[in-house]
């Protein structure tokens, strides 16, 4: 594991992705995302950042070049084993939070448990052993949630129904964990409240955070690194710190 | 005074529409003259239906009677109950097949929705002589019978709600590598749980109206006791047996509609 952790996260080398042949969507990309970054992607509409995040972890093919993902490589389409092992080593969390609001919000956060082997015990939290019941506790209380366990999905606020949506990814002790536009949705104070929980879990249990986001605030405050695309290409790729305003309306701007 | 331009009464009526219009008009003008009660028919009617009602009074409140027909009523509410009930197991995995954008089989779901088409096209009572024929006279004949008519109501609605229930937790669900049983089981079922006893309790209901006229083919049930009567000429006892028809849909859909009321 030691040396696992040297290891980055994601690399890739010379990558692209056209979606029809000699119309680039992604070029000549090289990106390494190491363990316990914090990493905003940023662009305008229509950039590739979403397509990028599905291709990093292999649920889009690429076209060229390869990717490296939590130890598995694959250039175009990993195969189906890799793509479980990958899989399994990440947590999303998506613009809209994709809770099942009929059920509580403890059996969504066992929901986080899917994918992994006898997961039918996840789909209402009454058939989960105790030890996924008593992860899904530690990730609610991670989220300041525990209170609402057995409150139904829809009776919660949109951020908070956002912070349970963190808690399903976070049941399973991801080293990834993948948002996309996580706060897009939300008004100011809960987006602020929804990344600050984000930051701070990724520097408490070491998880490397991967996001993107169309707030220039967000992509400042909450990352270490920012990523930005332009023309589907890596427009820049430096410290948070050191990223300027103008340096963001350029990306934003178009 | 300015003056106001006002929108049309009605939509102008195109030549086309007109001759559809005059056409359908025509063939229910002449299919009344074929099938519908002339006032003569009506008047010949009459006297002799209240000659039937005559002969109805009093309804038959003979102890003996009333235990049989108890223990038929009984059995029409066993047959609508259990054919209930196996009908609503076997939709769930239909509707799944069939339901589209849920379904695992992708095109071939449609095999399972014209199957589901069949089952409900087909009426009843065509049901219940089919397996009058295949298994005899009695009550297995009538719980197969509501069996396929839950399956083709219930899995036609399942599939429904399968289909209509909310797409975002399922892409969320399928991000994090969940199979599309798994999915069914934590985001599809819970989302459509509602409708679906919704719909369980009408296909309830309807079974228990469905199970009284099996009889009328052998397929047991209070309506066998009904079709003796008639064919007996004992019209008090055919009177007694309409009564408590008449009780028992009314008790079953005072039943559902509180449960209804319950879950909402």
């Amino acid at each position: 594991m030691v040396s696992m952790e040297q290891d980055s996260i994601i690399r890739t080398s010379g990558f692209a992705k056209s979606y029809a042949p000699g119309v680039p969507v992604l070029r000549d990309l090289d990106i390494e995302i190491r363990p316990r970054e914090r990493i905003a992607l940023i662009g305008a509409n229509g950039t590739g950042k979403s397509t990028l995040l599905k291709c990093l972890i292999g649920l889009l093919p690429g076209s060229d070049g390869t990717v490296s993902a939590l130890g598995e490589t694959f250039s175009g389409s990993p195969s189906k084993a890799q793509l479980r092992r990958i899989r399994l080593q990440i947590g999303f969390v998506f613009q809209h939070h994709g809770l099942v609001r009929q059920l509580s919000v403890l059996s969504n956060v066992t929901h986080g448990m899917l994918g992994y082997p006898g997961s039918w015990r996840a789909a209402i939290q009454v058939m989960a052993p105790a030890e996924w019941r008593i992860r899904a506790m530690e990730a609610l209380s991670a989220v300041n949630l525990e209170a609402k366990a057995l409150e139904r999905a829809d009776a919660l606020s949109g951020g908070q129904q956002q912070r349970v949506a963190i808690a399903r990814a976070l049941i399973r002790r991801p080293r990834l964990m993948i948002a996309d536009e996580p706060a897009a949705s939300l008004d100011p104070s809960a987006g602020r409240d929804v990344m600050t929980v984000f930051s701070r879990l990724a520097s408490e249990q070491g998880i490397t955070l991967l996001y993107t986001s169309h707030d220039m605030e967000h992509a400042v405050s909450y990352s270490d690194r920012i990523i930005a695309l332009k023309d589907g290409r890596v427009h820049f790729d430096q410290a948070s710190s050191s990223v300027s305003q103008s340096m963001l309306s350029e990306v934003f701007d178009g | 005074m300015v003056e106001r331009v006002l929108p049309r009464r009605t939509a102008n009526l195109s030549a086309g529409g007109f001759a559809i219009a005059v056409a359908v008009g025509a063939l229910i003008i002449v299919s009344a003259g074929d099938v519908a009660p002339s006032v003569q028919r009506l008047a010949d009617g009459f006297p002799r239906l209240a000659n039937l009602v005559d002969r109805m009074m009093p309804p038959n409140t003979d102890a003996e009677f009333l235990t049989r027909v108890f223990w038929r009523i009984l059995e029409t509410f066993q047959i609508a109950l259990v054919g209930t009930a196996i009908g609503l197991i076997i939709s769930l995995p239909i509707a799944w097949l069939a339901a589209r954008g849920v379904t695992p089989l992708g095109v071939f779901g449609y095999a399972f929705k014209a199957l589901v088409s069949l089952f409900r096209t087909v009426p009843d009572l065509v049901w219940a002589l089919l397996f009058v024929a295949a298994v005899g006279l009695g009550a297995v004949a009538g719980t197969l019978t509501i069996i396929v008519d839950t399956i083709g109501f219930c899995g036609r609605f399942f599939a429904e709600a399968m289909e209509d229930a909310d797409k975002q937790s399922q892409e969320a669900l399928a991000a994090h590598g969940a199979s599309r049983f798994s999915i069914l089981c934590s985001a599809v079922i819970p989302d459509a749980m509602p409708s679906m006893i919704n719909t369980g309790l009408f296909a309830l209901e309807m079974a228990v109206r469905s199970s009284v006229v099996l009889g009328l083919v052998g397929a047991g049930g209070i309506g066998q006791e009904l079709k003796v009567a008639f064919d007996l000429f004992q019209y008090q006892n055919a009177s007694a047996i309409i009564l408590a028809i008449f009780i028992i849909v009314l008790v079953m859909e005072f039943v559902t509609d509180r449960l209804r009321a319950l879950i909402q």
